[in-house]
């Protein structure tokens, strides 16, 4: 949530970013590329088939997995359905409200559902019982807890540990039915996405960018790879342009931070 | 992945006998609504697209007002008939979503600066879709809002590329974006050489990201020509070539 409320404290924060940043600084005295503290904790909610409660900073965010069976989309009647979904609690920040979502709201879910489907982290053909039928069906619903920037990443790794730590019954198909066994058997998930998110203030790209450093941003970019180092989706967001050479830097950046990002999201969900 | 049907052949020819690196056929047309302030029709592929661009003109709700700059408004549609499967009318959250990136892609080359207190309305109708509607979207939304005479620092150009059997091609159409291996929409503004909106989707490699967003901005440049003489055609008349436009830009 970039939020600019407050316009003359802005600027002058601003400034101070940008004077900073030529000198190689941040505000926090991170390096430019050095994304915040990162925890992850696992199977905090029981009821959940996978649950992940990730902070990054200040920025909190509580992912949920319910795998249930159901009918596939008709374009893909082969593949079980996998849907992710966040939500901006009204408790998450001052300036956030109940109600429909937000725009924000919808691309933060659309852009953390793309970097996860895209990467093909699930086999879902794996998920398939009855081809056009029946098949497993995985939703990863997210609660923003407490915003201080960067909701794309923190919601991403939320993700990525919950569906790693999930497990789902065995499904038996009997004679056209399915039938639930009480054996629990992992969620097949065979790759580990990892979103990186930059923001631009003045010329500098920074990595994970906080709350105050979004305020004074002009623009965003998240691309998110997978473990061989290929881009898997990106999205460039705020009313603003970026250079093709600023792209191409963002995207080496985002795959060298995102190595060492994905070892720690590995360790959380072994 | 084993493929029912092969999108590319042996011969480097795609489904509609494409080359890998062509475009489909773009038609173009400027000022061709009535009430509004500036207006455009794109054809692209089996893309059928009207934008329409209404103001500066007063801001409702008020509280919405940006005291140094108009507020852009953007909604991209998609007409319930404009699919294979009846559209629910409703916007969707992926409507929302494009509505969101076609207006920061439209927003750097508009100056809002020099509409302070005014709304400026770009309205994208979908009325038959077909793979790169936002791009077409966009390519046809910078015409109507210089159609209307917004002042710009530069018209914005989409056009998309990505991967189909692992090969980098571009303007992805329906069936490619469906059935290949990702897409990836870049628009630019072709005489700042800026990127105003990015979006990746499949599974890229380093080298095969570089070559298809290179290629999206080769493309946006070629269908930049189009549009320059969509807007010489409009205002100059049906005979003029674009170097009159330059004549009378002098």
């Amino acid at each position: 949530m970039s939020m600019k409320k407050n316009y003359v404290v802005e600027t002058i924060r601003k400034a101070q970013m940008v004077q900073l940043l030529a000198g190689g600084k941040r505000m926090d005295e991170r390096a430019l590329d050095q994304p915040r503290p990162l925890k992850i904790e696992t199977g905090l909610i029981q009821k959940a088939n996978g649950s992940a409660r990730v902070t990054l900073g200040n920025t909190q965010v509580i992912a949920g997995v319910k795998i249930a069976t159901g009918i596939p989309f008709p374009d893909t009647p082969d593949k079980g359905l996998l849907v992710v979904n966040a939500e901006i609690l009204p408790m998450a920040s001052p300036y956030a409200e109940p109600g429909p979502p937000s725009e924000e709201a919808i691309e933060l879910a659309r852009v953390v559902d793309r970097g996860i489907r895209e990467s093909e982290m699930v086999d879902l053909t794996k998920l398939c019982l009855i081809p056009g039928k029946s098949v497993v069906t995985v939703f990863v619903d997210c609660n923003v807890m407490n915003v201080d920037g960067n909701l794309f990443d923190a919601t991403s790794y939320a993700v990525v540990a919950a569906l790693g730590t999930s497990k789902m019954k065995k499904y038996l198909v009997k004679e056209d039915k399915i039938e639930s066994t009480e054996e629990w058997v992992p969620v097949p998930v065979e790759r580990t996405p990892v979103s990186v998110t930059l923001a631009r203030i003045g010329d500098k790209l920074v990595v994970d960018p906080s709350t105050e450093e979004e305020a004074a941003m002009d623009m965003r970019i998240t691309i998110t790879t997978d473990d061989g180092g290929n881009i898997c989706a990106t999205q460039k967001g705020e009313a603003s342009t970026i250079s093709p050479a600023q792209v191409l830097q963002a995207v080496d950046t985002s795959i060298r931070v995102g190595k060492e990002i994905r070892v720690q999201i590995k360790e959380a969900t072994k | 992945m084993v493929e029912a049907k092969r999108l590319i052949d042996d011969k480097g020819k795609r489904l509609d006998g494409r080359k890998w690196n062509e475009l489909r056929p773009i038609s173009l047309q400027v000022g061709v609504m009535k009430n509004a302030d500036g207006s455009a029709y794109i054809e692209w592929g089996k893309n059928k697209i009207m934008a329409a661009v209404y103001g500066p003109k007063e801001v409702h709700p008020k509280h919405q007002v940006l005291p140094d700059r108009a507020l852009l408004r953007c909604r991209y549609h998609m007409a319930p008939f404009s699919v294979d499967e009846r559209k629910n009318p409703a916007p969707s959250r992926r409507e929302i979503e494009i509505s969101k990136v076609i207006r920061e892609a439209l927003e750097p080359a508009v100056i809002v600066e020099d509409y302070p207190r005014t709304a400026i309305e770009v309205w994208v109708e979908v009325l038959q879709s077909d793979g790169g509607s936002r791009c077409a979207g966009i390519t046809a939304a910078s015409l109507a809002l210089a159609d209307a005479g917004i002042n710009m620092r530069d018209l914005v150009v989409g056009c998309s590329c990505g991967l189909i059997e692992d090969e980098v091609v571009s303007d992805l159409d329906d069936t490619e974006d469906k059935e290949g291996n990702g897409d990836m929409p870049v628009a630019i503004m072709p005489n700042l050489g800026q990127v105003t909106l990015l979006q990746v989707d499949g599974i890229y490699t380093r080298e095969q990201f570089q070559k298809a967003f290179e290629l999206a901005i080769e493309k946006g440049k070629e269908i930049y020509g189009m549009q320059r003489q969509a807007l010489t055609e409009r205002f100059f008349g049906g005979e003029a070539k674009s170097s009159q436009v330059e004549e009378a830009a002098e």
